[in-house]
This record gives structure tokens, C-alpha cells and sequence, in this order.
């Protein structure tokens, strides 16, 4: 605990005052913004900000490109249905603290995951956690459990004030998020985070230099799916009915990568940023567009300008802009997030995805 | 037995549709390192060019691939030149990744703006009528998609290994600066194997449209069977991508005959998990995937 009222400290005063804002505004934002329509938008934006930043905690780091961390979006989803279901929980605020059950099934998947699809590397990862996930949502299709297509019923709170009904979906979405960002704040300023970086940079040499790379990179994996699994249960009881492809997406696996390669990868703002404004734009175009297609026009459009004009994403553009007018030196390796006080990282921000390194050519 | 020759059957004719999309995705990454993760969709939009083409214009669908093999070769230029060039050599297959899923979503954006999510099929005689072979009766556009995908990918061979642009392509897949070094024009090679690999697509998309009813939709499960099938046959293997299309759909096949459809798809994937945890290099690739 002293190393992190250590970090605390190392926080500038501006920092500190922007995190306490932040706070401040989320947590008033449901009495300000009554609206329904409004509120449900803000459940999604905070949902997929928690969400973005865990695959961002793993893919970010590690240099693994999961595009299957949706898998553990419908095995928690799934977990907390039919836990719910099957000791007949009542719908109540209480039925939240399944949430963390939940997200631990999802850990239990990742580990089966894990310790396949870890075995390969680069494309063929990338590739691999598209099959797992196939697997997966198939299973969710033609499994007794599952309720096959026509997916299960997730109990509703019935008693609930029409009115301030979002309200408790809003404010665990909030503490999800509070908690999913401390989580990896923690991560990225600990031993492990450091190590993570290691492997994405050089994972051979970060072997020869004694990091357990093995062990560092199927934990990062394990640790992620735990945020994911708990916004999937989330996600079901607000939605009252899951089917296997509303929760076993593989548009949330493309979501969480724009979302954080918009922001910035490897950042902790990055996510953040991306996951509130993307995932606002789609529930709004959602809602009042009622229109998919548009918003998967705009979806593309917006992410290849970004990739061409801001490739390294929109915080550690806007950061290295900022410094260089204050004539502040910084190279291409400042992190957007640091401070100065920080030991230098490696390349944190400027790095896409794998690693440090130039072309194998 | 007549049940399983029929699957046989039919999982190698199928299979060589998917050898010859799959042949273009495997030919792009060889060359420039880039997963083109638009295959599937550009296998649907080439259907929908199809069917627009036999349904308003009235041209026959082995016909209009006169016209829109061209046209997807145009594309894949395009795509080659517009985007796939400007990404730098670090982090290059996944940001390949992303950029060609960006360019997957905006198409089946536009698709589903312009068709709708309803199911077509392509239809022409010869997908109504069959012949009655091994006392079963099969498609006509079976055995025609069979001959086609075969001819193309002749063709494929052909200019790979008998052709001066062939030669460039090889000795650009194989060391890109000393390719540079003796006067091959990289970006040019690049740009030529995009606009082949995504050309392709107008073949398999046409026998897939008349095979299968579809929507924009199908391109996520197709994308991820062709990448399946490239991953499995080694990325960059022609021959393994062939191999391992025909493997695949045959196993799918038999498994769809003796047991369920629904199973099949999921064997298709068990069978890569199963493969990548014994041989990460795929069935038959050569070297262990590359270190970074």
C-alpha cells in the first residue's frame, strides 16, 4: 500500500486535480443528464471505457493483439445469468455483486485460452483468438446451458422507479470502470507492468534477461478477462435477455481495439478517451438512427483517419503537441501518462503494437 | 460409403473455391507481409457484383466475371496504393490488421446500406439443375466452380513461375531490398499481387453467391475460415493454402454428414487450436513463424 500512496504522491497537483474532476462529474452526471436515453448511452460509454482499458492492459502492454477478449464479455454475461437463474437470485442492487463471480468464470476461461493461443505468436495469435472465439460463441449457439440460439432470460428488477432506473446499472458501470482503471494504473507503475513491456519490446531477450515471460504474459491475459467477464454480467442484467451473438461479439474485440488505438495504446487516457467517444457516437447513432450501417461507415472512416493522421493515437499526438509548443524535450518515447519522474520507458506510446523492434528484413 | 464419398465429394469441390480465395490472402502476405483481413467481405462483395450483374443486366455468371475480375483488381489496387502503402515497416501486419478491418466494416456498411440484411443467391441453370454422379445428385455449378477454380489457380501458378512479373513477385517475397537492389520496382510488384489477390475474390464470390445464400453478414464467418485455412497451410504457402482449403472442407464435410452442421464449423476450429498447440507453424509450413 505504500507504494501506491507513493505513486499518489508522484501524481502532479494539475493530474490529480483532473482524475478528482473526472470523478466528480461522473458521479453527478446521472442526477444532471435524468434523462433514460441519456443514462443508457452513458452506461455503454463507461462499460466500453472499463472494457477498452483492460484489452489495452493486455494487448497494449504485452504486444499480444487479442481479438478475443469478447469470449470473456459472454462467458461472465452467461456465468451471472445462469447463476442468477439457477438459485433463482431476486433482482435486486444486490444481484450486482455477482458481478465479480462473474468475472471470475471469465478468468477461468482465460486461462484455458490463454495457455493455448499464448503459445503462438504475432498474426497467428491474432488469428487464433478469432478461432477460440468462433469456438466459443458456437458453443454458446449448441449448448444445452446456454439456451442455444434463442438465448436466456436475465432477471429484471421489476420495483425499480421507471424513472431513475438506469441509475444502478450507471453507477456500477462507474465503479467497474473506477476500479478496471486503478487496476491498471497500479500494473503499469508495478515490477509486472514493466515486465509486460519487456516482452512486448524483445520477448526472446526479455527471456534471456530472466522475466518469466510465460507466466508475466498468461497472467496479464488472466487479469484482463476479469474487468471483461464483469461488464458482459453487467451488459446481461441491463439487457434483460443475452443471445449468443449479443454477447459473444466479435465487434467488441474491433471496438476495443479502435477505441484504444483512437486514444492512444499502451496509455491509460487512451481508452478512456476513445471508449467515450466512439462508444457514445454508436449507442447514439443506435438509438436515434436506429441505423447500423452508418455507423459502421462512420466507425471505418473515423479509424483510417486516425491510423493515417494520428498514428500513434489521439492522446500522445495531442501531448507531444502540447510539449513541443512549451518547448518541453521530449522524444518520441515520452509517455503520455508519466511524468517526469518517472524512469524513462522504452518507446511507450510511439509503439503500436508488437514490439520495438524494425521489420524483420 | 455413398454418404461418405459424397462428403468427400463435396468438401473437395468446395474446397477448391476456398483454395483459390484463400490463394489470395496467402499471396498477399507472402509478398508484403500484410493480412488483408477484407478477404471475406470483398468474396461477398464480388457475389453481390454477380448477382447485380445476372439480375439487372441479364449477363450470364460466368460471364460477368469478365467484368468484375477486372473490377476487383482495380480494388485491390486501390486498396494497395491508398492505404496498405502509407503503413511503415514497424508493427506492419497489425496495423495491416486493422486497417484492412476498418476497410472490411465500411464495405459491409455500404453493402447493407444498399442490399439489405436479406439473404440472396445467385442463381443461373446451372445451379438448379445437377447430375446424378456415384448415384447422388450435385449442382451443376459445383463442377463448374470446381473447373474454374482449378483453371484459375493454373493460371495463378502460372504467372508466378513462368512470367518475368512472376519472377519479380518471388524475388520480392523473398528479400525485398535486394529485389529493389536489381531494379525491381517494389511498389509496383505490391500493388499488381494486392489488385491478383483481391481479383480472385470475384471467382470465389461468385461460386460462393451461387452456392450459399448470403449477406453482408457472411463475411465474418467466411474471413474467419479463410484465415483458418492460411494460418493452417502455412501463411504465405500457396500450395499449403490449397491443401489445407481441401483438407478442411472435407473434414467439415464428413463431420456435417455424420453428425451436424452446426458441429462442423466447430470442428473446423478445433482442428486449428488441436494443429497450432502441436506445429505453431501450421500444417505445412516450413520454418517456425517468424521471431520478431
Amino acid at each position: 500500500m505504500s507504494a501506491l500512496t507513493k505513486t499518489f504522491k508522484s501524481m502532479s497537483k494539475a493530474k490529480l486535480a483532473a482524475v478528482v474532476v473526472a470523478i466528480a462529474v461522473i458521479a453527478v452526471f446521472p442526477l444532471v443528464f435524468t434523462n433514460p436515453t441519456v443514462t443508457e448511452i452513458a452506461i455503454f460509454a463507461l462499460m466500453f471505457m472499463a472494457t477498452s482499458s483492460a484489452w489495452n492492459g493486455f494487448a497494449g502492454s504485452s504486444g499480444y493483439f487479442s481479438l478475443g477478449h469478447a469470449i470473456f464479455f459472454g462467458v461472465g454475461a452467461y456465468a451471472f445469468t445462469i447463476i442468477a437463474n439457477d438459485f433463482k437470485m431476486a433482482p435486486t442492487s444486490a444481484l450486482f455483486f455477482l458481478m465479480p463471480v462473474a468475472g471470475v468464470f471469465a478468468m477461468v476461461a482465460a486461462v484455458g485460452v490463454g495457455a493455448v493461443a499464448l503459445r503462438t505468436k504475432r498474426h497467428t495469435f491474432v488469428v487464433i483468438t478469432i478461432g477460440i472465439f468462433f469456438i466459443f460463441q458456437l458453443l454458446g449457439f449448441n449448448l444445452n446451458v446456454t439456451g442455444g440460439a434463442s438465448g436466456l432470460q436475465v432477471p429484471t428488477p421489476s420495483n425499480w422507479n421507471a424513472a431513475t432506473f438506469n441509475n444502478p446499472f450507471y453507477y456500477a458501470a462507474a465503479i467497474l470502470l473506477g476500479f478496471t482503471v486503478l487496476l491498471y494504473w497500479i500494473i503499469k507503475r508495478s515490477a509486472f507492468g514493466l515486465q509486460l513491456l519487456s516482452i512486448r519490446d524483445d520477448e526472446e531477450r526479455a527471456r534471456g534477461l530472466g522475466v518469466p515471460v510465460w507466466r508475466v504474459k498468461l497472467s496479464a491475459f488472466v487479469v484482463s478477462a476479469f474487468p471483461v467477464g464483469m461488464a458482459g454480467a453487467l451488459f446481461a442484467y441491463l439487457i434483460g435477455q443475452i443471445y449468443p451473438q449479443t454477447v459473444f461479439n466479435p465487434l467488441f474485440d474491433l471496438s476495443w481495439a479502435l477505441m484504444t488505438l483512437v486514444g492512444g495504446i499502451g496509455t491509460i487516457v487512451g481508452p478512456l478517451l476513445g471508449g467515450v467517444v466512439l462508444e457514445s457516437i454508436q449507442q447514439y447513432l443506435n438509438l436515434y438512427l436506429s441505423n447500423v450501417d452508418i455507423y459502421l461507415i462512420i466507425y471505418g472512416v473515423v479509424f483510417l483517419a486516425v491510423m493515417f493522421w494520428m498514428p500513434r493515437g489521439i492522446v500522445p499526438t495531442v501531448v507531444g503537441a502540447v510539449k513541443r509548443r512549451r518547448g518541453t524535450p521530449t522524444g518520441p518515447t515520452s509517455i503520455a501518462t508519466s511524468d517526469d519522474k518517472q524512469p524513462a520507458k522504452p518507446d511507450q506510446t510511439a509503439g503500436l503494437i508488437v514490439t520495438a523492434k524494425g521489420a524483420t528484413e | 460409403m455413398s454418404n461418405f464419398l459424397r462428403a468427400v465429394i463435396d468438401g473437395v469441390l468446395t474446397g477448391s473455391v476456398y483454395a483459390l480465395m484463400a490463394a489470395g490472402l496467402t499471396l498477399i502476405f507472402g509478398v508484403m507481409e500484410v493480412i488483408n483481413i477484407a478477404q471475406g467481405i470483398l468474396v461477398v462483395l464480388g457475389a453481390y457484383l454477380s448477382y447485380v450483374l445476372s439480375v439487372h443486366l441479364g449477363i450470364d455468371l460466368f460471364a460477368g466475371l469478365i467484368i468484375t475480375i477486372p473490377v476487383m483488381f482495380v480494388l485491390g489496387v486501390g486498396i494497395q496504393w491508398g492505404l496498405m502503402r502509407r503503413l511503415g515497416e514497424r508493427e506492419k501486419v497489425s496495423m495491416s490488421i486493422l486497417v484492412t478491418y476498418a476497410v472490411a466494416i465500411i464495405l459491409e456498411g455500404v453493402l447493407d446500406l444498399i442490399f439489405g440484411p436479406g439473404y440472396l443467391q445467385l442463381t443461373a441453370w446451372y445451379v438448379n439443375q445437377s447430375i446424378h454422379v456415384f448415384g447422388f445428385y450435385l449442382p451443376y455449378i459445383y463442377v463448374f466452380g470446381f473447373i474454374l477454380a482449378v483453371g484459375l489457380l493454373g493460371s495463378l501458378y502460372f504467372i508466378l513461375y513462368r512470367t518475368e512479373f512472376g519472377r519479380s513477385l518471388r524475388a520480392s517475397q523473398q528479400n525485398k531490398t535486394a529485389a529493389r537492389l536489381i531494379g525491381i520496382d517494389v511498389n509496383r510488384v505490391a500493388a499488381i499481387t494486392f489488385g491478383i489477390g483481391v481479383a480472385v475474390t470475384a471467382a470465389g464470390g461468385m461460386v460462393f453467391g451461387a452456392t450459399t445464400a448470403f449477406n453482408s453478414n457472411s463475411s465474418a464467418d467466411l474471413i474467419s475460415r479463410l484465415l483458418t485455412i492460411v494460418i493452417l497451410g502455412g501463411m504465405g504457402s500457396i500450395g499449403g493454402a490449397m491443401g489445407a482449403s481441401v483438407l478442411m472442407l472435407v473434414i467439415e464435410a464428413i463431420v456435417s454428414t455424420y453428425w451436424s452442421p452446426t458441429w462442423a464449423t466447430l470442428v473446423f476450429y478445433m482442428v486449428l487450436v488441436l494443429v497450432l498447440v502441436v506445429r505453431p507453424a501450421g500444417l505445412f509450413g516450413q520454418k517456425a513463424v517468424r521471431a520478431q
